[in-house]
């Protein structure tokens, strides 16, 4: 059973894709509100273990539980789902619906808001994205940080407990990275929990409670941010800051 | 004779021009009630196919290829000719609203199957994140997209099936082909059957055209 505390459990979790192990082992608590950042090497796992949380990826060992209900395909899943929001690299908005409606949509089908209230909820979280003047365009008339701060209203929308990060700003021009990274440090400490993938250092230093360093599957080391960045005594972790830090 | 009074003879146009308008209007509400059955039945058959129970989706695929491999007109006379011996008697036009889209089903399946896998893989994932059941992620979010792309497909669909409304004629329904040869038996004159062939050009060129003008449209839109 998972601790009263933590809202995400994970015990010996496992997933392999044909031949290769894409997760071994995995075990890792993560606390109401805590703000944890997944680092490692790429193909080391992270975006995986990210996607075991909300079932887009469907394990084959171990436990998840969220909130204390398991993560499994069924009639729960759906529930689990409306916890646990998700940005994604690629943004994936729906490209047939407006800005706003991408806010709304979730909130009308899902907790049954009517159109109107619903689009004036998405009016106040692209405001609070910064982007209430794009509410009536499409997504493809947007640049990429404008859409990626549409992706994280849009996950607002459903007042999740838990905000996954997939990578949120790998797919962005350079000038872009830093109003969506300020976005998402606006979330942290506001009670929701946040689990991030990303590969920008100074902001993980900057907003993790934690660090959970990956590696070929299995999760290395879990350290403060200050302890993980100048003193780990993971060697494999030290080798991965030097690579990424001394570039 | 000559070819004009053969061929373009007015005085038989003039006389059995009401009858080739029936016809047409028959050949017309024939072809349209089965292309939009057509449409309907296909994409629930492309639902079940992708998404069904494994039997269910066995019993698709199935369907999906008898009814693509047989012929429009064997289908035709065999609903027509055939199911009376079932004690299921149809007239001339139901029968061949029924066998037509039947066989367009088939086809439509596939192109909406076509249409539904080449929307990306995230547009699913990002659906299911905000919790949306399979209905609303196929209502709100994929179909959307999956029509948009098969739409060029689709219309051409549409073009064959108005075409095989010709065959009707062969189960006795006073189609438009079926109006003209009748005329041009009373009329001794083969007038009447180019006065269908225009009719028939007049209803599709313009939607040849049409495919025409979507796919330059729809492939530049999917290019963005």
């Amino acid at each position: 059973m998972s601790q009263p505390e933590a809202i995400i459990s994970m015990k010996g979790v496992g997933k392999r894709f044909g031949k290769f192990e894409a997760l071994k082992d995995i075990d890792l608590e993560i606390a109401r509100g805590e703000v944890v950042v997944l680092l490692g090497p790429s193909g080391s796992g992270k975006s995986t273990l990210i996607r075991c949380i909300n079932l887009l990826e469907e394990y084959d060992a171990g436990d998840v539980h969220v909130d204390g209900i398991r993560v499994e395909k069924g009639k729960k899943l759906q529930s689990v789902r409306q916890e646990v929001a998700m940005v994604f690299q690629a943004f994936n908005l729906f490209p047939n619906h407006t800005i706003l409606d991408n806010v709304a949509l979730g909130p009308v089908r899902v907790r049954k808001l009517s159109w109107k209230d619903a689009r004036e909820r998405a009016r106040r979280l692209l405001d609070r994205v910064g982007i209430a003047e794009q509410a009536e365009k499409y997504p493809s008339q947007l640049s990429g940080g404008q859409q990626q701060r549409v992706g994280i209203a849009r996950a607002l929308a459903m007042e999740p407990r838990i905000l996954l990060f997939d990578e949120p700003t790998s797919a962005l021009d350079p000038e872009m990275v830093g109003e969506v990274l300020d976005v998402i440090k606006g979330l942290a400490g506001d009670g929701v929990t946040l689990v991030l993938v990303t590969h920008e250092m100074g902001f993980a230093r900057q907003v993790a409670d934690r660090i959970v360093f990956m590696e070929a599957g299995r999760i290395k080391e879990i350290a403060p941010p200050d302890d993980f960045f100048t003193a780990t005594r993971n060697e494999r972790a030290r080798a991965f800051l030097d690579a990424v830090l001394n570039h | 004779m000559d070819i004009v009074s053969t061929f373009f003879n007015v005085d038989v146009l003039l006389r059995y021009y009401p009858l080739l308008l029936e016809g047409l209007w028959r050949t017309i509400a024939l072809g349209v009630l089965s292309i939009v059955l057509g449409l309907i039945g296909g994409l629930l058959l492309a639902i079940a196919r992708l998404y069904g129970a494994k039997p269910v989706r066995f019993l698709a695929i199935v369907y999906i290829d008898v009814f693509r491999a047989i012929p429009v007109l064997v289908w035709l006379v065999i609903v027509y000719y055939a199911l009376p011996f079932l004690g299921v008697r149809l007239s001339a036009f139901a029968s061949a609203t029924t066998a037509l889209t039947m066989i367009s089903s088939a086809y439509t399946a596939e192109i909406y199957r076509a249409g539904i896998e080449a929307v990306p893989r995230g547009q699913f994932e990002a659906a299911q994140s905000i919790g949306l059941g399979s209905f609303d992620l196929m209502r709100d979010v994929v179909l959307p997209q999956a029509i948009r792309i098969v739409i060029p497909p689709l219309t051409n669909n549409s073009i064959n099936v108005l075409k095989d409304t010709a065959l009707a004629s062969v189960v006795a329904l006073p189609d438009l082909l079926k109006q003209a040869t009748q005329a041009q038996a009373l009329a001794a004159n083969p007038t009447p059957l180019i006065g269908a062939a225009i009719l028939y050009l007049i209803l599709l060129l313009p939607l040849v055209r049409l495919v025409a003008v979507f796919e330059a449209r729809y492939s530049r839109r999917g290019a963005r």
